[in-house]
Parts: structure tokens; C-alpha cells; sequence
């Protein structure tokens, strides 16, 4: 019989960096610890929103010059750059490349096995504040938008690691 | 009915990733063979299914690097 929920061990990820290899070191800990039946938050800030815009690429949103502009040089899940050695964003691409070639799971494929393992997505209230991003704006996977306190209330008695 | 899932050709996490997901979506009492790699996948896929309260029937080599497990849900 599977444990309750509330007996689950617990992991809350904060994911602020939101480049390429740091998102899918998140995704790989948190599919796994779902997987192996842990109860696993994500909680995304900052530049860890882009990864979950529903607009991939580039596109200028928000509410004001400055935040639309800030949108736009950032982008979304298929410009998230390489934390080192990422060439213009031409690394990315070559480590996806390597990836498929090794069998190992793309960012898609794990974002996919989080949703169908019902981890959480909580996206940061004070950072789309400032980059004047709404919760249409990202995938719908995002459960809720909430502040820090929301946050650490769901992540009582839990693991917190910050990428 | 028995399943058959072959993650040979996967790599962590999606080993138990994928094992978690076809146990979910299968009936009570229903079984099902994995075909796994030995290292990582032998040792761990096994021990996730047991602490989620599925019961490991048998573990058999098939040859020298692959094993074939039963898991009942």
C-alpha cells in the first residue's frame, strides 16, 4: 500500500539560476525524487521563470518598456543558456545534441515526467511582479503564484535545495 | 494481465521515472516485468518499488549485463 501523503518524505527545490544546466540538474532531482516517492515542490524565481514561459523563444511581455525589454533579452525554454562555456548560446545546443546521442532525458522529456508525477510548481509573486509576467504568461503546470511565506509553509518538515 | 517495460537504453533518473509511471497507471494485482541494466537501475529500482508498497516477486539474469524483474501492484 502506498504511504500517505503526509508520511512522504519531503524536497522543495528553489529554482532561481534558470540556465540550461542548472534546470536540468532540477528536473533530474526532482522527477527522481518524485519517482522514488518523495513529495517534491518546485518553487520558481527570477531567472528561473523563463523555463516556464509558455513562449519558448523570444517574446517582449510585460507591463511596461523596461520589463518588455527584459523579456525579450531573456526568452524562454529554448534560450536558456549553459551556466559556463556557453558560446553564445551555441553550447545549449551541442549539449543537447550529446544528450540525445547518450539516450539521456531532454529538459522537455523531464518537465513532461514532472507533470505526470504531480510535482508542484509554485512561481515566485515578487519576481513576476517585477518582470510584469502573469500566471497566463506560464505553463499550466504552474499550480499557483505565491510569496516566500506560501512557500516555506509548504515546504515544513521538507529538504530545501537552491539551483 | 502482465506488463513488459524495457528501460535498458535509459539513463537516472528516468529508469524509475518511467517504472513509477506504468505502475500508476496499472490495476491492483496486476504484474509486470522490467527489463533493467545491471548497476544503478539493479540496485535501486527494486528498492524504490518495495518502499512504495509494490511487492518484487523474482529478479533473474537474463545474461551477463541485464536482469529481468517482476513487480506485482
Amino acid at each position: 500500500m502506498n504511504q500517505a501523503a503526509s508520511d512522504k518524505k519531503k524536497i522543495s527545490i528553489v529554482c532561481f539560476s534558470g540556465e540550461f544546466d542548472k534546470m536540468l540538474a532540477a528536473y533530474t532531482i526532482a522527477t527522481g525524487a518524485a519517482a522514488t516517492n518523495r513529495e517534491v515542490t518546485m518553487f520558481f524565481t527570477f531567472w528561473g521563470l523563463n523555463a516556464l514561459k509558455k513562449e519558448r523563444g523570444r517574446k517582449s511581455m510585460g507591463k511596461d518598456a523596461l520589463s518588455r525589454l527584459f523579456n525579450w533579452l531573456m526568452g524562454g525554454r529554448n534560450n536558456l543558456p549553459l551556466s559556463r562555456l556557453n558560446f553564445a548560446g551555441a553550447s545549449p545546443k551541442l549539449m543537447g545534441g550529446m544528450m540525445r546521442k547518450n539516450n539521456v532525458a531532454q529538459l522537455d522529456e523531464l518537465m513532461e515526467a514532472a507533470s505526470e508525477l504531480g510535482i508542484r510548481h509554485f512561481a515566485c509573486e515578487m519576481s513576476m511582479h517585477i518582470l510584469g509576467i502573469s500566471k497566463d504568461d506560464l505553463i499550466d503546470d504552474v499550480q499557483s503564484v505565491v510569496g516566500v511565506a506560501t512557500f516555506l509553509n509548504e515546504s515544513e518538515d521538507a529538504h530545501i535545495i537552491f539551483i | 494481465m502482465k506488463h513488459f517495460l524495457d528501460i535498458t537504453k535509459e539513463t537516472c533518473p528516468m529508469t524509475f521515472v518511467k517504472v513509477k509511471l506504468r505502475l500508476a497507471k496499472m490495476n491492483a494485482g496486476e504484474q509486470i516485468e522490467v527489463l533493467l541494466n545491471e548497476g544503478e537501475p539493479l540496485q535501486n529500482v527494486p528498492r524504490s518499488c518495495e518502499e512504495q508498497g509494490y511487492k518484487v516477486l523474482s529478479i533473474e539474469p537474463t545474461d551477463n549485463k541485464h536482469h529481468l524483474l517482476l513487480i506485482e501492484k
